[in-house]
């Protein structure tokens, strides 16, 4: 359940798209549950966006970042049938990783 | 320093002030702007991420669970033992097996009852998802239910009296006010182009509406991170008007979701959908 | 029991980062400089001062193409692109989104590599109608565009 990563990476023109949807509560630490106890902290502090072995992005999170978080990025070049990947860890140890292939 | 808690509890506060009859002044006519949020919808795309509560579902059903170690995969949703295909479409229905009109939600429970020996109460305590959690099993194997029936028509069963009994209490229950502000379902969902503060009210006594709205539960709730079903929305309204709780797998919670249900019949199933 | 700094982030998780990422981008060229979370900025608690701590007050640049919504359904879930228009605003490495409202106004920092467009598209929480910016640095001047997002209640308030 955790770490699941959905991604498409798409040809448009010279630039390959990628959108990639993660599983992840991005919790503030800000918010009390139903018995009014505080819900820790846990959200992606830091994530990469690889094609084959090249980084072609990688971002530092804070909590403001939606809970399932969304990216969209764009880079020159890549191939049909190239892989992408995206790599994920949070404030918690946790890490999440998910491939696809660019069509 | 401030919390975000504190603002909502201070807003939760301001609200609960207000002479309550006002409310129904929040309920006026749409914007003649109807596309309020097209921008933002437009931005937002299409990746929902009730597409990962759908894989959660479908790994509950496949999962053994229960004194009977048992997974759910014989669970007869009215299409026969095993098929989810089509099903939730022509929820809610009588079964033979327990002689009454179950909807979605009580008939898992009562595969999880039968088949895999659970105890039906622990799981009635808590179906929904309280704030802090990620999704409860029961949210997660409606959503992949709801998505084997994306794209089918709405077709909720009416042949057996039982079911046309659950039409007519449910049309009564929409239709009948209490609670303290006098609400029923219909002072909001009855008239068409009405709206509270930014939020259009479809009219569930039309069917272009209703088959729109009905169709697209269960939905992921932004302001929540959570996939809801109907059944949760059903209980929030409740709340909301100020109503006694609505006790989950109830009468009267079958009873309107068939009222809609039928309503909505010949429209399409559009869940899991994406909502505020 | 995991030692935890002052964001929240644990010492393992650093560690684990640092595998991760020297494994995938073991490579001659860049040096990841941009490895380091800026901590101070993602700490700040005014808009402000976390321009101050991500380099100086940027100025505005018309290269610089921020898309927000003028109204969001919600404020959980707001999306946002950041796109720079590379005639005029050149060498661009690094993106930064920050929610003015919001109690830590820095949401994210995207390192962009050689020959990645700069294009962005998140979601990011926004607790309150106010303004968002997005700050670009190029050649280690930042640049800047702001938009303000109204965010609105729900339905019956929840």
């Amino acid at each position: 359940m955790a770490g699941r990563i959905k991604i498409r990476a798409q040809k448009k023109g010279e630039l390959t798209e990628v959108k990639a949807l993660m599983r992840h509560p991005m919790e503030t630490g800000m918010r009390k549950d139903q018995a009014g106890e505080s819900i820790p902290a846990h959200f992606i502090t830091e994530v990469a966006v690889l094609h084959g072995d090249h980084t072609v992005m990688q971002a530092h999170w804070g909590a403001a970042v939606s809970a399932n978080p969304f990216l969209g990025v764009r880079f020159q070049g890549g191939q049909a049938g190239d892989a992408v990947r995206v790599v994920w860890t949070d404030n918690q140890g946790g890490t999440g990783e998910g491939e696809t292939t660019i069509r | 320093m401030r919390r975000q808690s504190d603002d909502a509890m201070t807003l939760y506060r301001f609200v609960m002030m207000i002479p309550r009859w006002w409310l129904l002044l929040m309920v006026v006519p749409a914007l003649a702007d109807e596309g309020i949020f097209d921008q933002y919808r437009d931005l937002m795309g299409d990746d929902n991420p009730a597409i990962f509560v759908i894989e959660e579902g479908e790994e509950f059903w496949v999962q053994s669970q229960g004194p009977s170690a048992a997974t759910l995969e014989a669970c007869d949703l009215g299409l026969g033992t095993g098929v989810t295909r089509g099903a939730y479409a022509q929820f809610p229905r009588y079964f033979a097996d327990t002689d009454r009109v179950m909807d979605i939600e009580t008939r898992l429970l009562y595969c999880m009852e039968t088949l895999q020996g659970r105890d039906r109460e622990v799981i009635a305590a808590k179906p929904y998802s309280l704030r802090g959690d990620f999704g409860t099993e029961l949210e997660a194997l409606v959503t992949w239910l709801a998505a084997e029936s994306e794209g089918m028509i709405i077709a909720p069963e009416q042949a057996h009296p039982k079911e046309r009994a659950m039409y007519a209490m449910g049309e009564e229950i929409f239709f009948y006010r209490a609670g303290p502000h006098d609400f029923s379902c219909a002072t909001c969902h009855e008239q068409s182009n009405k709206r509270i503060r930014l939020q259009q009210l479809p009219n569930l006594t039309e069917h272009t509406e209703v088959a729109e709205a009905y169709g697209s539960w269960p939905a992921y709730r932004m302001s929540q991170g959570l996939v809801r079903t109907m059944g949760w929305r059903l209980q929030d309204c409740f709340r909301q008007q100020r109503w006694p709780g609505l006790i989950f797998g109830s009468e009267v919670s079958i009873a309107l979701q068939t009222y809609m249900a039928v309503n909505a019949a010949g429209g399409v199933m559009t869940a899991p959908g994406l909502k505020r | 029991m995991t030692r935890v700094d002052s964001n929240g982030i644990s010492r393992r998780a650093w560690l684990r980062w640092s595998v991760i990422l020297s494994a995938a981008a073991a490579l001659p060229g860049r040096v990841w400089s941009a490895v380091i979370r800026p901590e101070a900025a993602f700490d700040a608690t005014a808009l402000d001062q976390a321009l101050m701590a991500l380099g100086e007050t940027p100025t505005r640049h018309e290269g610089v193409i921020f898309t927000t919504p003028d109204i969001a359904e919600n404020g959980a879930v707001v999306p946002i692109r950041v796109e720079v228009d590379q005639t005029v605003l050149p060498n661009v490495s690094k993106v930064s989104v920050l929610v003015e409202m919001n109690p830590n106004p820095l949401a994210a920092v995207f390192d962009i590599a050689p020959g990645t467009e700069v294009y962005i598209e998140t979601r990011v929480k926004v607790a309150q109608t106010g303004n968002l910016y997005a700050v670009v640095e190029s050649d280690g001047q930042l640049f800047m565009a702001s938009r303000e997002t109204k965010v609105t209640l729900g339905g019956c308030g929840g």
